[in-house]
């Protein structure tokens, strides 16, 4: 039995998922990471989210990729983050990211047509902060369902 | 007798009505500050993880940051007045209007210019029928904001506040708006958002801050960090003034349904006064009336 840690995701509205877990995989703007107990601590901004102002600044070339937690009865939580950051303390973890969703409560088709329009939005020279958000946020979605199923 | 049976009558009858309205408008406003109370709870646990991580970075961190240098000189200051879109709810909105107002007066004796945000349609209102110019307002969510639309009003802050003061910028943000300190006592109050003042902790003796690794880098860390926090803060204010609204509402709806209830029981007893008076003046009548008639008759006879 592998050894586990604390894990709490919260959104900015409410806590996403809390409990105990041996792993967690997460994308942040350096690349895929994963945390194992013990880890450690280390502060970490995840791909994605609102670039308003940190286009300039920020490693925004990536696309938001889902949170994946291994609980410690072996199932897999699956929660589409959009930006935020990832919190590792010795003992515990803390995934922070105000649209932070699970993905068995995101609807796919929804998910999928917003993907689309915003698509479609920058395909036609639309580069605004708004409309890039709308596709991180989109394609956030879209990752975490298709990982769940 | 002031006025007729029936003119009294008729304004019972439609004071009534509008106390069944008011009564309906106290119940929804304390169904929804319920409702308010659970969102603010919920908003709890994003809160404490947030600052904690503020916390752990700028606790050990030497950078400097502009989010949390005082400029050595404010010539513009942002004030963003958060007051309500509908009306019927007591003297909230004027009591955030005029904070605001007073702030706005006091900044420009400083020689500050004030650029003014407003959140709510009575604010809105209050501010464009003066002329007065308003940099960017927002109105639909005073009584239920989300996170995305305090993130919305936010970013714009924020936006202002990054840019240089050449271009327009500002030095510093206050935010006007109701604190909730109770069911029955929210206060109008002014808190500076930016730049922010770290507090250390002191008494809190700090289990020695782990060292931490930073992805990208500590400062972009820190940047995005106070970025967040600043939105949850915004958020955070604007679901106390949603409270506060609510709560005002739900105080003067049921100072409204007392006074209607006052008002019925005055005029039943009026109608009840006119209606007896009008009997007595029939029998007194009628009485008077067979008196005269048998009076007659003896006459006849």
């Amino acid at each position: 039995m592998a050894e586990t840690f604390h894990v709490e995701v919260v959104a900015a509205s409410q806590s996403v998922w809390e409990g105990e877990a041996t792993q967690l995989t997460a994308t942040t703007t350096e690349g895929e990471i994963g945390i194992l107990a013990r880890h450690g601590p280390l502060l970490a901004m995840l791909a994605g989210g609102d670039t308003a102002a940190g286009l300039k600044n920020a490693a925004l070339g990536r696309e938001p990729g889902p949170v994946v937690v291994t609980t410690a009865d072996g199932r897999s939580e699956v929660i589409a983050v959009d930006g935020g950051f990832l919190a590792v303390e010795s003992d515990r973890t803390a995934v922070i990211s105000p649209y932070a969703q699970l993905a068995e409560e995101i609807s796919l088709d929804e998910a999928q047509a917003n993907l689309r329009r915003a698509q479609a939005k920058r395909d036609g020279g639309d580069n605004s902060p708004q409309t890039l958000r709308d596709y991180h946020r989109a394609i956030a979605q879209v990752k975490a369902v298709s990982r769940k199923v | 007798m002031a006025a007729s049976l029936r003119e009294l009558r008729e304004r019972n009858r439609s004071v009534r009505a509008t106390q069944k309205i008011t009564r309906a408008m106290e119940l929804i406003a304390a169904s929804r500050i319920t409702k308010a109370q659970q969102a603010a709870l919920q908003a709890l646990p994003y809160t404490r993880e947030l600052n904690r991580a503020v916390e752990a970075v700028a606790a050990g961190s030497k950078v400097r940051h502009p989010l949390l240098t005082e400029p050595d000189e404010i010539r513009r200051s942002a004030v963003l007045v958060v007051t309500s879109d509908r009306g019927l709810a007591g003297a909230y909105s004027s009591n955030v209007i005029r904070m605001a107002e007073r702030l706005t007066q006091t900044l420009s004796h400083q020689g500050r210019v004030v650029d003014t945000y407003i959140c709510g349609r009575k604010g809105l209102a209050y501010y464009k029928f003066r002329g007065r110019e308003v940099v960017k307002g927002w109105d639909g969510f005073s009584d239920k904001p989300t996170y995305t639309q305090s993130d919305a009003v936010a970013g714009v802050l924020l936006q202002a506040f990054r840019k240089p003061t050449e271009e327009g910028g500002v030095d510093e943000i206050q935010v006007v708006y109701t604190r909730f300190e109770s069911m029955l006592r929210q206060e109008a109050r002014i808190r500076r958002i930016l730049p922010l003042r770290v507090v250390h902790n002191k008494d809190e003796e700090r289990q020695a801050t782990p060292l931490y690794e930073f992805e990208p880098s500590e400062e972009i860390v820190l940047d995005r960090l106070l970025d967040l926090y600043i939105r949850n803060r915004v958020h955070f204010y604007l679901m106390q003034a949603a409270a506060s609204e609510l709560a005002s509402k739900q105080t003067a709806m049921k100072s409204a349904t007392d006074n209607a209830q006052q008002l019925i029981e005055e005029l039943t007893r009026q109608a009840n006064q006119a209606r007896q008076g009008q009997i007595t003046q029939e029998i007194t009548e009628i009485v008077g009336g067979v008196q005269a008639l048998s009076e007659a008759k003896t006459r006849n006879e």
